[in-house]
């Protein structure tokens, strides 16, 4: 019986020929803790006797949630988190380096058919680069860099095919939502989704992991892609790390196969305060907005950032409105740098945060107002999840935010794209 | 193991995520899990820590738990002294976080359970009493891995006691 990737990555770290539905002990690959759940991860650690760690090559921690520290008691978090990066000899990314799951790839830690866990339910990320990559908590990560491995219930897979290609104005990110539109929140809980088809193949290695970040929205516990020659050369630009790429079989047996037209999709919105809750921008176009957030995870690389400038070059935002900025890393700061990006951006108006999460998760900065709604390309638009339970989140991609920044309503981007 | 409380259920039943579980506002503010315990569900519902005991079962639709990887969601949770959560279903993160920390999760059918219904649950029997409906309801059995970790009391535990992996 064929495979699928997640029962080939699955056989190969378990050393047993597995298939959905098995459970398995499984050596892991690298294992990640951010500053809001690496407390918990040392304490676990640290209660259950663990005297070293399985491999400090292995393991990461991300100071990025909040980030430069906003009080006393974040500080005391980040503390702890270098004293035991430094008592360890782990890797830590400390203020500033930027959000978690762009470091891991940016620095090379994962490669194609790594299995990896993370404190962060967006650790599903990585799957665009080929890696079975999943969100666990505290608890099973501090469990993961003492003994190496975890068990693991081996998901059945969906396969998502996407024919022909984005039309213009359109993007992964309106991709991802389409899918949380049509899948349901808990579409996939407990089950792989395997995004494939030309339209992925088309879209960059950056737009690709906008998709595979938001696979945690539809319940999945990770959504992956084959690494192609683009993917493969992202990867190798990145690390020496010999790494073997894992294709599912012909003959690989899946829960479902579901396959959507690309080109008919159109720019998409996530009303509040649920990620599936998703129609079309051109239907909100009534919506006033007073904040727009680009960053994030999903939507804070390089490429996201040249999305916003090819609208709001030479520009002004609308008065009254606020963007906030938030890059994804340190090097996406930098090279937007030296590409003037920033100063384009700036120019029109918008604030830049420290490369990091910013204000996505309500814990530092940006926190909207009583009453307030904010267009924002993050993943999530839980009620208060941006520190306000009294405001409203609506969710699209970078250039939905910009072209909505100009007008001080939800805007289908194609408007102002030539 | 038999266990009684009454339901508590919100005005929202489907997609109750770790954020209205306990809200990122709280969760770096906050480290010792039984003052985080007094914001459980705050956003949600502001007024729920008035309107339960300890004891009482939280009961919600599908895909309770949906959301980030908070461990201070079931910890929140479990530190609010609640018997269970009894849902239709759970996402994946919760589900094992809270059989790692101990706290029972419960799989059945809840549409039939009101707010304020008297519960009994007997996990052996796999039912669940509705006393103030007179009615049973079948639990989904518990899969093996998480009865274990249960009878061990969370995988801290479970690793202390063997050393390593012995699921
Ligand atoms: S950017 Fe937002 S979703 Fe991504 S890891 Fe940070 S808080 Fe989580």
């Amino acid at each position: 019986m064929g495979k699928t990737i997640a029962e080939k990555i699955f056989s190969k770290k378990s050393g047993q020929d597995v298939h959905a539905k098995d459970l398995v002990l499984a050596d892991v690959d690298f294992c990640m803790g951010q500053d809001g759940t690496s407390s918990i991860i040392i304490d676990s650690f640290r209660e259950m006797g663990a005297k070293k760690v399985f491999n400090p090559k292995k393991i990461a921690l991300v100071i990025d949630h909040s980030s430069p520290s906003p009080n006393l008691g974040v500080s005391a978090i980040h503390k702890k988190m270098r004293d035991f990066a430094n008592e360890y000899g782990i890797t830590l990314y400390d203020i500033g380096c930027g959000v978690c799951h762009q470091l891991l790839p940016e620095k090379g830690h994962v490669v194609p058919g790594d299995l990896v866990i993370g404190a962060d339910s967006h650790t599903c990320s990585y799957g665009a680069i080929n890696v079975f990559s999943t969100g666990m908590g505290s608890t099973d990560v501090a469990v993961g860099i003492i003994s190496g491995q975890n068990w693991f219930r081996v998901p059945e897979t969906v396969k998502f095919i996407f024919k022909n290609q984005l039309k213009k104005g359109v993007y992964s990110k309106d991709m991802a939502l389409f899918i949380a539109r049509h899948a349901g929140a808990d579409g996939l809980t407990y089950m792989a989704a395997e995004y494939t088809g030309s339209a992925i193949d088309k879209l960059s290695v950056e737009a690709r992991f906008t998709i595979c970040n938001m696979a945690i929205e539809i319940g999945a516990k990770a959504g992956i892609m084959e690494a192609d020659a683009k993917a493969i050369k992202w990867v190798q630009s990145r690390t020496n790390k010999k790494f073997t790429p894992v294709k599912a079989d012909k003959d690989a047996v899946y829960a479902d196969v579901r396959e959507y037209d690309a080109a008919k999709i159109v720019p998409q919105v996530a009303k509040p305060h649920a990620v599936d809750n998703v129609v079309d921008a051109a239907d909100v176009k009534h919506i006033e907005i007073q904040q727009g957030l680009i960053g994030t995870c999903t939507n804070g690389r390089l490429e996201d950032l040249e999305i916003a400038v090819s609208i709001l070059k030479g520009k002004k935002i609308k008065k009254g409105l606020r963007l906030i900025i938030a890059p994804a890393s340190a090097e996406v700061f930098i090279q937007a740098m030296k590409k003037g990006l920033v100063q384009t951006l700036m120019e029109s108006g918008a604030a830049f945060v420290t490369p990091g999460c910013g204000p996505c998760v309500g814990t530092h900065n940006g926190v909207p107002s009583d009453g307030e709604r904010v267009i924002s390309t993050a993943n999530r638009n839980f009620k208060g999840r941006m520190g306000n339970p009294n405001s409203e989140i609506y969710l699209a991609s970078p250039a939905t935010v910009a072209a909505s920044m100009l007008t001080g309503k939800i805007t289908d981007p194609r408007k102002f794209i030539k | 193991m038999i266990v009684q409380g009454k339901a508590r259920r919100f005005k929202q039943d489907n997609d109750i995520n770790t954020d209205y579980i306990i809200s990122g506002r709280y969760k770096f503010k906050i480290q010792n899990p039984e003052e985080l315990a007094q914001y459980v569900m705050e956003d949600l519902d502001p007024d729920f820590k008035n309107r339960y005991q300890k004891g009482d079962f939280i009961v919600a639709g599908k895909n309770f738990g949906c959301g980030s990887s908070r461990e201070q969601a079931p910890q929140a949770i479990k530190y609010a002294k609640m018997g269970a959560v009894i849902a239709k279903s759970f996402a994946r993160i919760f589900y094992r976080n809270s059989f790692n920390i101990g706290l029972l999760l419960i799989e059945c059918d809840t549409d039939p359970i009101k707010e304020n219904d008297e519960l009994v649950l007997d996990l052996e029997k796999g039912v669940l009493k509705d006393i103030t409906q007179n009615i049973d309801i079948i639990i989904k059995p518990l899969p093996a891995v998480m009865a274990k970790l249960l009878e061990d009391g969370g995988i801290i535990n479970h690793f202390k006691k063997h050393g390593g992996f012995k699921l």
